[in-house]
């Protein structure tokens, strides 16, 4: 069984919207910006006049690594990425990145994600996946500026 | 008041440990500091340590009643605040002389904490549901972002293993002391890509204290206290503030170069913990040795290894010395050796050592700077 995350009153309204399949993080009123994780006031102002909105669930991959070692309940999806994403509203949240091949040629960084939810008992949980969903064959050719340096080949 | 390191050991081993207890090591460490400090028990009025079993425990085990107690516990960098926290405390005549532990069964596990957080802690809601296992998929996760950014090649990322191992290579307590090649880490196997296995520090059994004090109060030659830093970044590794350079390491740094009235030429000898191999290449940048982007070529150029002009982790570091889980006391001791003219790989003519320790990941960090003269 995967981890499961426990809600606690300063997270529950982020919890109830994976569950109603919405992304919620939090905007700050005073100052105008987003940010995540779930807490009581901003973090750029210390403004208290915070509210909950509905992120639009686009993100780009920020970075990433691919775990061949897995951790307890895991065993049976293969090497997976853990990856933090930047969503459009400008934070940032880790993930697993899902829907597509888990190899770096398919994972280059900014690559456009949206967000889906996966059940894990009570909770679900926010993965992504590519936007448009593209395996190696089918992908658009990108320029070898964009990848090479940044995902070098398995080398290992 | 100057402040000084007047005593610093290790344990009589490190490494595969499995008859020592987490307990063990502490005592053992401190015994032997307080021999190298000519000090006993009774000198010590002052104690700081970290993890298991904490400063009431040491204290008590050890028949030392303290006047003055730090349980800082900000992960492997926790001794250099403690460094720097003594400091403070006898300057304010709070104590007079601190005795720092270390010891961790790391990987023998013999006495020593669970691992783990709540499902409800902030890693447990927004890390571990991702398959989060431990530092190897966490401390990692900037460095794709890094070489993104500043063009790192991968192969240079390999070098700060290679280079660490030049060092190991002199080092008979080291634990890997053979030689290595690029190739040689390009064909380990992939912990969690782009990490390969000899890019991730080891996990060992160990320990080390120190003894901090004014410098009226040593009894051999002191290493002194020129200046120190300490700083938090984000408690979880996706909050860091930016995946390509440390606010931690930076603002350490500054405060520490700052207090010292040191530039960087001044600097003959550094330590910089390295969990992983990218860590040095922070180090070496946020500190401001060389500009951003320009750490791995650095090393690649062989200016950290043995005879370069800016020796670093000089005891073969936490990828081929030892990591018992909190390096932090073991970079502190190569510099001390290294300013005593006592190491295994022994750099002519330090003067100046700098100490940059990372903790829970890169949620804190502290530097210190340390020089057996003062300016």
């Amino acid at each position: 069984m995967k981890p499961v995350p426990k809600p606690t009153p300063e997270t529950q309204p982020f919890w109830d919207g994976t569950a109603a399949g919405e992304l919620r993080i939090q905007r700050c009123r005073a100052c105008a910006r987003h940010y995540f994780y779930p807490r009581p006031g901003c973090p750029h102002c210390g403004s208290a006049d915070v509210e909950w909105v509905r992120a639009s669930g686009r993100a780009t991959l920020y970075s990433y690594v691919i775990n061949h070692r897995p951790a307890p309940g895991f065993e049976d999806d293969g090497p997976y990425a853990i990856a933090v994403v930047e969503l459009a509203e400008g934070v940032r949240m880790m993930t697993n990145i899902v829907g597509v091949e888990v190899v770096p040629e398919n994972l280059p960084l900014d690559l456009s994600l949206r967000v889906v939810f996966e059940r894990r008992g009570d909770v679900h949980v926010p993965l992504f996946e590519p936007t448009e969903a593209a395996g190696p064959r089918d992908r658009p050719e990108r320029p070898a500026e964009a990848t090479g340096r940044s995902n070098p080949g398995p080398t290992g | 008041m100057n402040i000084v390191i007047a005593g610093a050991a290790e344990t009589d081993e490190v490494g595969r440990l499995p008859y020592h207890s987490t307990m063990g090591l502490h005592l053992e460490a401190a015994r032997n500091a307080l021999a190298d400090a000519g000090m006993t028990k009774d000198d010590i009025d002052g104690l700081a340590t970290v993890g298991t079993p904490g400063p009431v425990q040491i204290a008590h085990a050890l028949g030392v009643t303290p006047a003055w107690l730090d349980g800082t516990g900000v992960g492997g960098s926790s001794f250099l605040f403690h460094v720097r926290h003594a400091a403070a405390a006898i300057r304010a005549g709070l104590c007079r002389t601190v005795l720092i532990t270390h010891g961790e069964s790391g990987r023998s596990r013999v006495g020593a904490a669970r691992f783990g957080m709540g499902a409800d802690s902030l890693l447990g809601q927004f890390e571990l549901p991702y398959g989060v296992a431990g530092p190897p998929t966490l401390f990692t996760l900037t460095a794709l972002r890094y070489m993104k950014e500043t063009g790192l090649p991968h192969e240079q990322l390999a070098e700060v293993a290679v280079a660490q191992r030049r060092w190991a290579h002199l080092n008979p307590r080291a634990m890997y002391q053979e030689l290595i090649t690029v190739e040689d880490v390009l064909a380990s196997r992939l912990v969690a890509y782009p990490f390969h296995l000899l890019e991730c520090c080891l996990v060992t059994d160990g320990g080390g204290a120190l003894i901090v004090t004014s410098e009226d109060r040593a009894r051999r030659d002191p290493v002194h206290l020129l200046g120190s830093g300490e700083a938090a970044d984000s408690p979880i590794i996706s909050q860091m503030e930016d995946f390509t350079t440390s606010k931690a390491f930076r603002l350490s740094g500054e405060s520490a170069f700052a207090e010292a009235k040191i530039s960087h030429e001044d600097v003959d000898h550094l330590m910089v913990y390295d969990a992983f191999a990218h860590v040095p290449i922070y180090g070496l940048e946020d500190l401001g040795f060389v500009g951003r982007g320009e750490a791995g070529a650095f090393i690649a150029e062989g200016h950290t290894s043995p005879g370069g002009r800016l020796p670093l982790n000089t005891n073969g570091g936490g990828l081929s010395y030892t990591h018992t889980g909190m390096y932090g006391m073991f970079a502190i001791q190569e510099a001390v050796r290294q300013l005593r003219g006592e190491a295994a790989a022994q750099v002519p003519g330090v003067e100046v050592s700098v100490v940059l320790g990372n903790g829970g990941m890169f949620a804190t960090a502290a530097t210190l700077v340390l020089s057996n003269r003062l300016p």
